[in-house]
């Protein structure tokens, strides 16, 4: 779980207050509309950017100071998530060991990750030669292995097709009640939070508001949230 | 059929380079004159050894400057880095007078080395390369996509498999083309070994110059001449890419946080570097600055060599530009591999052609003037074509389907479309060749004569009559007018790729 308290992030131009608490085994989508912070608000998590003030606790442990490599999270990209000289094996398997010495029990783990996401027999390809649908499963399959209780998802799917987004959707989504993983998924579409997440968290006006559940959300007559889903006031 | 005039001009001017020295060479018994004999290899062999040498102390360095300069964040680094573009825009004998400065006999280090022979020469040519190749490593380095270093930062990489699997994989494409293009700049370093080399110490490019101008032995002359076209020829092959290509689009900003390199021996390590690649290029930078700045006198000579090169610099850049501008809107690999042909055919052998073809009719002042310029123009043009031909991909087949939809062609479509969206290019390839020309020596040399006294040609000869306060005062103006020129050149570049 997540908990994020009285915390401020700020760089020249940019600032964000963050407030806010997700559960274990909940599915969180992470709304607002484009500069709000959606991303900021992932990448203070998993510790590639550093907050100002605030505490942030993840699995109940404070984070202050522990680097991106001890957090319990895992974090996928749009775009950029795989090693394009090394095999999709090679790439599931750094999840387990970064110098891919792998124990037999661990390439077990590698090969039952592999067929959860459907790529058991793409192990030996590289990810250029996969479609980009691929490619992120490959990523979840390395989610897998490291078997972290945080999974962030920063618009991992923006690139795909709609028919393939909502795949993946499903994928993902198997994932999280199988691992009971605490999910946060960064996306442009209202309709992903609709189908998957069990509450939102909106992000506008340089704060991250509490978040909701996806029911009381997009019945919210709340003015900026009216706004963000294009709805008359 | 205009757009056959630039391909045409080339092949002519090449033509007129060869033709007439095999030619010259078959009439005076040089064909079978021609051997490969032990002064010829011993030529080669030097050349190779210093170019070698060279290349391997600036890729080695430049590379691990490059890769420190990438992961830390420090004051002065921007600075750093513009101090480092300093050498690109530098003449050749500028660079000499400067290097000599730090370690030569009177220089500041009091002759630790001697600086004639292979020290001197590399010790030039590795002021020239490492800031380049730390230049083009950094940019690679920078270019790699941020998500990579922050997934190494959640794997837990060390910096040992960050180098593996993130900064090895991109360095591994553009290393050969590097180190391709830095050996090439030093095989056919013309300027830095007619003056710091010597009998034992000379290189292809200026044996040939000795042979022909000096020996008149034409069949050594043709020998070495085929070593070096071949040899450039693979060296071009190798890193033409780095000639042809756009420079990259990606913004400076969106170069990533780095989240490796903390432990205590890797900050000694790039601290290291960068002190040793500062050492390298900052010293001679400053005593140009400083020898020059008390020696500057303006007289007659001083400024009829400003007259001379102003004519050779305008001439050459707009030749350059008319060329480039036909080469840069080519499709085909060929015609635009045309641009290149001033590397690979070198500047000795196409300046005696033309001195050989021309010298029965008339070689007169104005003729020398027109051949310098003829020359100068071709030797700048790959930079030419590349900064246009980034231009030009922008620029797309919307563009012909805008216009042909508008009926828009011929000089309407020059004027009105092509010329005002093609402007900051042409600027900006028009001061690089400039400046590139400005400061040549190869063709003044080669081609030049008594009356024909160029800004660089003046510093030459103050050198070798050992008025080298006054070399250093002339060096002090056209270094300052070449690096303002080229900043100038830069700042147009930057201000383009932001719109």
């Amino acid at each position: 779980m997540i908990k994020i308290k009285n915390a401020t992030y700020q760089i020249p131009d940019f600032s964000l207050k963050i407030d806010v608490k997700a559960e274990l085994d909940k599915f969180y989508a992470v709304l607002g509309p484009s500069g709000a912070g959606k991303s900021t608000l992932l990448s203070v998590i998993a510790g590639f950017e550093q907050l100002k003030s605030g505490t942030i606790f993840l699995d109940g442990k404070n984070m202050a100071g522990v680097g991106p490599a001890l957090r319990p999270v895992s974090m996928v990209f749009q775009e950029h998530n795989t090693f394009a000289h090394l095999t999709v094996w090679e790439n599931v398997g750094l999840g387990i060991s970064p110098s891919l010495k792998l124990s037999s029990s661990d390439a077990g783990k590698v090969r039952d990750a592999l067929q959860k996401v459907g790529l058991q027999n793409y192990a030996e390809r590289t990810p250029t030669e996969l479609s980009g649908g691929e490619r992120q499963r490959v990523v979840l399959a390395r989610v897998l292995v490291r078997n972290k209780p945080i999974l962030l998802l920063d618009e991992p799917f923006a690139a795909l097709d709609p028919a393939l987004r909502q795949v993946m959707l499903d994928l993902v989504l198997k994932l999280q009640r199988e691992q009971q993983l605490t999910v946060l998924l960064v996306t442009h579409h209202p309709q992903d939070a609709l189908l998957a997440a069990d509450a939102v968290i909106f992000v506008n006006n340089g704060q991250v508001h509490p978040a909701l559940q996806t029911k009381e959300f997009f019945a919210s007559r709340q003015a900026s949230i009216m706004d963000y889903l294009g709805r008359p006031r | 059929m205009l757009k056959w005039t630039a391909p045409t001009f080339i092949v002519g001017a090449v033509l007129l380079g060869l033709v007439p020295l095999v030619w010259f060479a078959a009439s005076h018994g040089g064909l079978q004159d021609l051997r490969f004999d032990a002064i010829v290899l011993r030529v080669l062999l030097f050349t190779l050894k210093q170019a070698l040498l060279s290349t391997l102390i600036s890729v080695v360095i430049g590379l691990l400057a490059a890769r420190a300069l990438a992961r830390r964040r420090f004051y002065g680094k921007s600075l750093l880095l513009s101090l480092f573009a300093v050498p690109f825009a530098l003449p050749a004998i500028v660079a000499v007078l400067g290097v000599t400065g730090v370690y030569g006999n009177q220089g500041w280090l009091g002759g630790i080395f001697n600086i004639y022979g292979l020290t001197g020469i590399v010790l030039v040519h590795v002021f020239f390369n490492v800031p380049l190749a730390t230049r083009m490593f950094h940019e690679t380095l920078t270019g790699i996509a941020p998500e990579n270093f922050r997934l190494a930062a959640q794997l837990s990489f060390s910096d040992r498999e960050l180098f593996r699997h993130v900064e090895w994989p991109v360095l591994k494409n553009t290393l050969p083309a590097i180190f391709s293009l830095i050996f090439l700049l030093c095989a056919a370093s013309f300027v830095v070994v007619l003056t710091l080399g010597g009998p034992s110490a000379t290189t292809l490019e200026v044996a040939i110059y000795h042979a022909l101008r000096i020996d008149f032995d034409v069949g050594r002359a043709l020998a070495l001449s085929i070593l070096q076209i071949i040899l450039c020829l693979i060296l071009v092959m190798s890193s033409g890419q780095l000639f042809l290509q756009s420079p990259s689009q990606i913004p400076p900003q969106l170069t990533g946080q780095r989240f490796d390199g903390g432990a205590v021996l890797a900050r000694a390590l790039d601290g290291a570097a960068i002190f040793l690649a500062t050492a390298i290029v900052l010293p001679p930078i400053a005593a140009i600055l400083f020898a020059g700045v008390t020696h500057l006198k303006i007289d007659g000579t001083l400024i009829a060599a400003v007259g001379f090169s102003l004519m050779i610099g305008i001439g050459a850049a707009l030749l350059a530009l008319c060329l480039a501008w036909c080469l840069a809107q080519m499709k085909l690999a060929l015609s635009q591999s045309l641009a290149l042909a001033a590397l690979i055919v070198p500047p000795a052998v196409l300046a005696t052609g033309w001195f050989l073809a021309l010298k029965s009719f008339d070689f007169g002042l104005p003729t020398i003037i027109l051949t310098v310029i003829a020359l100068n123009g071709l030797m700048a043009l790959p930079f030419a074509v590349a900064v246009l031909r980034a231009r030009f991909d922008l620029m797309g087949r919307s563009f012909d389907r805008l216009c042909s939809q508008l009926g828009i062609a011929g000089w309407n479509r020059f004027w009105r479309i092509d010329m005002p969206f093609m402007l900051p290019a042409l600027r900006q390839a028009g001061l690089l060749t400039f400046v590139m020309s400005l400061g040549d020596l190869t063709a003044v040399t080669l081609l030049g004569s008594q009356g024909l006294v160029t800004l660089p040609a003046l510093i030459h000869q103050q050198m070798g009559n050992y008025r080298s306060s006054e070399a250093a005062g002339t060096a002090l103006l056209l270094a300052f007018t070449c690096y303002g020129l080229a900043v100038l050149a830069q700042r147009i570049g930057k201000r383009d790729d932001q719109n």
